[in-house]
């Protein structure tokens, strides 16, 4: 039997665009670059309204040690610095650059001859200067992750190639196009938090992809496992994919990866790190998947950040008439977006769009207590009394169920019969813990003031 | 032996006297002293146990007052006939507060303000804010799914055909429970004497605040110039680009509502708008300047 974790629910797979090759989305006349793209402080813009800038040129400044740097996706003009609309959904300030075609490469992005014998520190730096951050989807910082505290050794390194959201397959074609460059990168990778083991995990609904990896380890004489998984959802989720694998368990949060020697990066990231660490080139451009029943031919693209929504669907054939709702990311945990006007930032797998019947959400029915959003929630909580809690303000109640373990993977309300908003609910009840504990944190501050 | 009715009786009586005269001694062996100001404070107090004053109750409140911690202006649903009351009890000097009212600081209607996106999720505001920025144009605009309204303890609150909260003055005791439980800042306090404030709580400028509702404050500053109110009760805040009222200053003008372009200050009363008497005098002006 094959490995994998505890609970999981399987949603229907969809994967429409798997036999479509990444196509290159003509360049686009506007790119719009949010100066937020990752988990944690917003960048810092370097340039200003009328600079001219090269492909590859940094236009913003990491704002802290959790934050990375932006670059220009094409070379052009300046035009302006403003709030525009984002994925996250608020608007955030965006660098708007007018491409003048020429397309060409800033001078200090060259290739490093001697890539091969670079060392951990200098791998570092070169991945927090190509602006890298997680291209699963949630978009955490890649050097941060690469620097873990000298008492928590990391000696496991597996590399996502789940892909376990319906729709989503832009990691299942960059394993068929670039397998070499996803090897090298791992093993890059291995090499900077200095790894004795590295794992591919693959769910077996992509028996191509595998025998190409495996073929690609053999060729490229490499000292990494390439492991297929059933199909299960949450299995791309990286405490599910480490316990699938090699079976440890990830404590609940505080608790991380590292706590149990591990360090997983997506298969994206591991390509944009290979490129970063021998071209010095940064992140500008990744592969998205343009899929759903609402488009009318889906593709898998490869675009540049910034690149907004509207040209991507219109390279898919644009919407049908029955188009509902746009997703970016996967059904499952994809944000739904109001405008198509938003830009693709660095964690955007996919966009997503589905029709009337799809996008279709019946009004909360009363909880009958049958226990399923308990037997499939791979982190053991019990969803439907965290969100019962929730919904009746009783956070404190609800925060010793372990409502802020809560992943929001969707599982639970995927299979709710009583199509019971659980993670909405939990999302509420962990803000408002959160807010509660800010707030109780500044009274104790002014008492003891 | 038979008793018959006068045994029961005895027996009966005797196992009263003994357990009573237990009782009168636990009586005065556990007797705890509590102050008969007490009783007598929270008599006075409004009894709603609404919790404005930051403490469980209206009992705690008046142990509270009795020990000296608080003063009857702390309730802010007590009148001053009631905080007169308390202040006699406690002999101390009579305390007067200002009467609060609640008033909606949004006028962002459907109507007025677009709504972006169809909004399906949990029917709350807190939570509709999560997603992404709330379901409005206007990302400060009120978002119309009733946490105020369930927050009110003295039915001073209902939800209008608008979508939009409506305050029953009647009823509204100043509590500020609907204050702190809009997630946006929406609902605020005001004396209950004042009549004229800025309907928006929009911080940003202009034009962007005109693309998403044509009801709300641009910050143009008209209400906060002196021509419009000499008498300084409005300013403007160049941080929130919003105008700040002074209700401590008197000013019983209402030219600010017709200044307004968006019409965003609203007047309680619904006054008549000022006849303009300056105008005429102005149109002397340029003419005695060109005969010179």
């Amino acid at each position: 039997m094959k490995k994998t974790f505890r609970g999981g629910t399987h949603p229907p797979e969809w994967k429409l665009t798997a036999e479509q090759p990444g196509e290159k989305l003509k360049l686009p006349e506007k790119v719009y670059v949010p100066i937020l793209q990752h988990i944690g402080a917003p960048a810092i813009p370097l340039v200003k309204k009328g600079d001219e800038v090269k492909k590859g040129q940094p236009i913003a400044d990491p704002g802290g040690f959790v934050s990375v740097p932006v670059h220009s996706p094409v070379s052009g003009k300046v035009v302006s610095i403003g709030t525009y609309p984002h994925a996250f959904g608020r608007d955030v300030e965006t660098i708007t650059i007018e491409s003048d075609g020429a397309d060409e490469w800033h001078e200090n992005i060259k290739e490093d001859a001697d890539w091969e014998s670079v060392d951990a520190k200098t791998i570092r730096e070169r991945v927090r200067n190509a602006g890298l951050a997680g291209m699963g989807g949630a978009a955490f910082p890649t050097h941060v992750k690469l620097s873990p505290p000298e008492e928590k050794p990391i000696n496991t390194v597996i590399i996502n190639g789940a892909e376990c959201e319906p729709y989503l397959t832009s990691d299942h074609r960059l394993m068929l196009e670039k397998p070499a460059e996803i090897l090298a990168g791992a093993q890059i990778v291995s090499k900077a938090v200095g790894a004795k083991r590295t794992f591919v995990g693959i769910e077996d609904n992509k028996p191509d992809a595998v025998s190409v990896l495996k073929k690609a380890v053999k060729d490229g004489k490499f000292d990494i496992k390439v492991v297929s998984l059933p199909v299960k959802y949450p299995q791309g989720a990286e405490k599910q994919l480490i316990n699938a694998i090699t079976g440890r368990e990830v404590p609940p949060p505080p608790g991380l990866p590292m706590d149990v020697g591990c360090l997983v990066q997506n298969v994206g990231s591991c390509v944009a790190i290979y490129n970063a660490v021998r071209f010095n080139k940064p992140l500008i451009e990744r592969y998205v998947t343009v899929s759903g029943h609402a488009v009318n031919n889906p593709v898998n693209l490869i675009a540049r950040i910034g690149t907004p929504f509207s040209e991507l669907v219109e390279a898919a054939g644009g919407y049908t008439k029955d188009a509902a709702k746009l997703l970016n990311g996967g059904p499952m945990m994809g944000s739904a977006q109001w405008t198509d006007m938003v830009p693709v930032i660095k964690g955007t797998s996919g966009i997503v769009v589905l029709n009337k019947e799809e996008a279709y959400i019946s009004d909360e029915q009363p909880c009958i207590c049958c226990g399923r959003c308990i037997s499939v929630c791979p982190v053991f909580l019990l969803p439907t009394n965290i969100a019962r809690l929730a919904e009746f303000e009783r956070f404190e109640d609800a925060e010793n169920l372990g409502a802020l373990e809560c992943m929001e993977c969707g599982s639970c309300t995927y299979v709710c019969p009583s199509k019971r908003n659980l993670v909405h609910h939990i999302r509420f009840g962990k803000t408002s813990i959160m807010a509660l504990k800010k707030k109780e944190a500044q009274q104790t501050k002014s008492k003891g003031a | 032996m038979d008793f018959g009715i006068l045994g029961a009786i005895v027996s009966v009586g005797g196992l009263g006297l003994i357990f009573g005269g237990g009782l009168a001694y636990a009586s005065k062996l556990f007797y705890v002293y509590v102050d008969p100001r007490v009783e007598e404070v929270d008599e006075e107090l409004p009894g709603a146990n609404c919790g404005a004053c930051g403490l469980a109750g209206c009992r705690q409140m008046a142990l509270a007052v009795v020990e000296g911690k608080l003063t009857a202006a702390e309730c802010p649903v007590a009148n001053d006939e009631a905080r007169a009351k308390v202040a006699a009890i406690m002999g101390t000097d009579a305390v007067t507060a200002e009467e609060m009212v609640a008033v909606v600081y949004c006028q962002g209607s459907p109507d007025h303000c677009v709504e972006r996106f169809d909004y399906q999720g949990v029917k709350s505001c807190t939570a509709a804010e999560l997603v992404g920025g709330g379901f409005k144009a206007c990302t400060y605009g009120c978002l119309g799914l009733g946490e105020c309204v369930d927050a009110c303890q003295f039915d001073a609150m209902l939800m209008g055909e608008d979508k939009l909260p409506k305050v029953i003055e009647a009823n509204c005791t100043g509590c500020g429970k609907c204050v702190e439980a809009c997630p946006r800042g929406i609902m605020a306090m005001i004396p209950k004497n004042a009549y004229i404030y800025n309907a928006c709580v929009n911080q940003d400028r202009g034009k962007t605040v005109k693309n998403v509702c044509d009801i709300g404050c641009t910050g143009c500053t008209l209400c906060a110039n002196p021509k419009t109110t000499p008498s300084g009760m409005i300013t403007m805040n160049k941080e929130t680009n919003l105008p700040i009222f002074h209700y401590s200053i008197e000013d019983d003008s209402v030219l600010s509502v017709f200044k307004c372009p968006p019409r965003s200050i609203i007047d309680k009363l619904n006054r008549p708008e000022p006849p303009k008497p300056p105008k005429p005098e102005k149109k002397e002006k340029p003419v005695v300047e060109k005969q010179e």
